[in-house]
């Protein structure tokens, strides 16, 4: 078990813990809005070195860098522990050892304290950035959820009901950003290189399949990363900003496609656009000129608030909270926690 | 050690290669996999999947490392692509599932060396010829590993 029911509460202070995959952060919470402090300390300098994520690795970082990282964030936020009123932590989905460290330093730290422990699924967390620096947004939302790890368009029609329209089938589209950018010999992470180099490439130079662009809200990358590995071989090769060009177009072009017609099914009064693909320049560019054209607003949070992030973790407590739910000091690590409604 | 090579002309071929491949499994076998990004490894282990009676959708375990699915018997599908060697598979405990109650598949097997069953199904799937050609070369190491492929239709 997870979560038990109480009296819905709203705590003042939530301290928020993320260390689900390359991110190891922190953050101070007020009322739900006001985000007192959230530090990030990134490990990608660490895994650019290995080219992708070492778990081993990356729990001893997460390990080495998350007392520090508490302290100077309680001093930042100018609070002491005993302020705190709850503790929101991320436990899934991710990868497991990081998780873990999260949930155990949460875990003693709500004991010690004897405050709520809120556990948090990672998707949720995203959902909720926009809310942080928008806390108007019109609800139903309609988000694309975009990241390394995951690529799935959600419906949030009140606080806590999540439905997950579509996810993809096979590989993430920061997943397919990532190989890409491997086999072009461009370095990780390969998102921000392969947008930097798609400016100076044609996108029309070579038309790259759209997979499943015409049906339903699931998403396939993996038979487009296929294309432009055949195409890397092939004869009549384009340059390589050409093709980055044509791949991003084609990505960009299936997520905003169908993003746009999840909103229009659910009638959004919000669109949404979070994780660490939302930092696409392209992306962004696209995503808002589809909403002015169907007339709904698109809330993209500031890069800070797209990439992982414990601030997004503590409103998504702080939320579960006003739900009335809280989790006991047993809860668990779920490397493959799925995303579903709270209410 | 026994080997075959299969030449599968379509997606849809590798699935069913590997669905057969699924129906045969049994608690404790270990398959590893290897090719090039695009060569189709995934699509294999969506077959297996099948072949096991899993029903969730496969995807891409790249970014977590490791996926589990519910079947007949539980597939632990691992992925390697993002690990500099076995040591870092080590780190997410892979050894206890290697020699769980359920099948594990590797991809990128070449950076899970050491950590591997000497009775195991090695398949290297290489693109040649048409674009959705795939050369798939199944390789029995040990008895079990040669029981896999023995009337593999």
């Amino acid at each position: 078990m997870s979560h038990f029911r109480v009296e819905p509460y709203s705590p003042r202070l939530v301290l928020g813990l993320e260390s689900s995959c390359d991110e190891t952060s922190v953050a101070v919470l007020e009322d739900g809005s006001h985000c007192r402090v959230n530090l990030v300390s990134s490990q990608v300098a660490l895994h650019e070195k290995y080219g992708g994520v070492v778990p081993e690795v990356a729990c001893r970082a997460h390990m080495e860098v998350l007392n520090p990282l508490l302290e100077e964030a309680m001093d930042r936020a100018g609070c002491r522990f005993s302020d705190l009123d709850a503790i929101a932590v991320t436990h899934g989905p991710g990868l497991v050892g990081a998780v873990l460290l999260g949930v155990a330093a949460a875990k003693t730290l709500a004991g010690l304290l004897e405050i709520p422990l809120i556990g948090v699924n990672h998707l949720e967390g995203h959902l909720y950035s926009t809310f942080l620096e928008d806390p108007d947004v019109e609800l139903p939302l309609v988000c694309l959820l975009v990241s390394g790890g995951h690529t799935q368009i959600v419906e949030m029609t009140t606080p806590g009901a999540y439905r997950v329209l579509g996810s993809t089938r096979d590989d993430a589209a920061g997943e397919a950003f990532d190989k890409v950018a491997k086999a072009l010999g461009l370095g990780y992470p390969g998102g921000p290189r392969i947008d930097q180099a798609a400016r100076r490439g044609d996108p029309s130079r070579l038309v790259l399949p759209r997979p499943m662009r015409e049906v339903g809200y699931e998403f396939s990358f993996s038979g487009l990363k296929t294309a432009v590995l055949v195409h890397l071989q092939s004869p009549g090769r384009v340059s390589d900003d050409d093709l980055c060009a044509s791949f991003q177009d084609a990505v960009v072009d299936v997520l905003v496609t169908k993003t746009l017609r999840a909103a229009r099914a659910c009638g959004a009064r919000t669109v949404a656009v979070a994780g660490g693909v939302a930092a696409n320049s392209e992306l962004r560019r696209r995503m808002e000129e589809a909403c002015r054209r169907d007339g709904i607003p698109l809330r993209s949070p500031s890069i800070g608030l797209c990439t992982d992030n414990a601030a997004m973790i503590a409103r998504a407590g702080w939320e579960l909270a006003r739900l009335g739910l809280r989790s006991p000091l047993t809860l668990d690590a779920r490397p493959n926690l799925p995303l579903t409604p709270r209410v | 050690m026994l080997e075959r090579v299969v030449v599968s002309h379509s997606e849809a071929e590798t699935e069913r290669l590997g669905e057969s491949l699924g129906e045969r499994l049994r608690a404790g076998d270990v398959l590893a996999l290897t090719g090039d990004l695009g060569a189709g490894k995934t699509t294999l282990v969506r077959g297996l999947a099948r072949g096991l009676g899993c029903v969730d959708p496969v995807s891409s375990p790249t970014f977590v490392l490791m996926h589990v699915y519910e079947g007949r018997l539980p597939l632990y599908h691992f992925d390697a692509w993002r690990l500099s060697g076995p040591g870092d598979l080590l780190g997410i405990g892979a050894e206890e599932y290697l020699e769980g109650e359920g099948v594990a598949v590797v991809e990128w097997s070449e950076r899970a060396e050491g950590l591997l069953p000497a009775e195991r199904l090695e398949i290297r799937l290489e693109r040649e010829g048409a674009p959705e050609e795939r050369r798939i070369r199944l390789c029995g190491l040990g008895a079990r590993g040669s029981e896999l492929l023995e009337g593999l239709a």
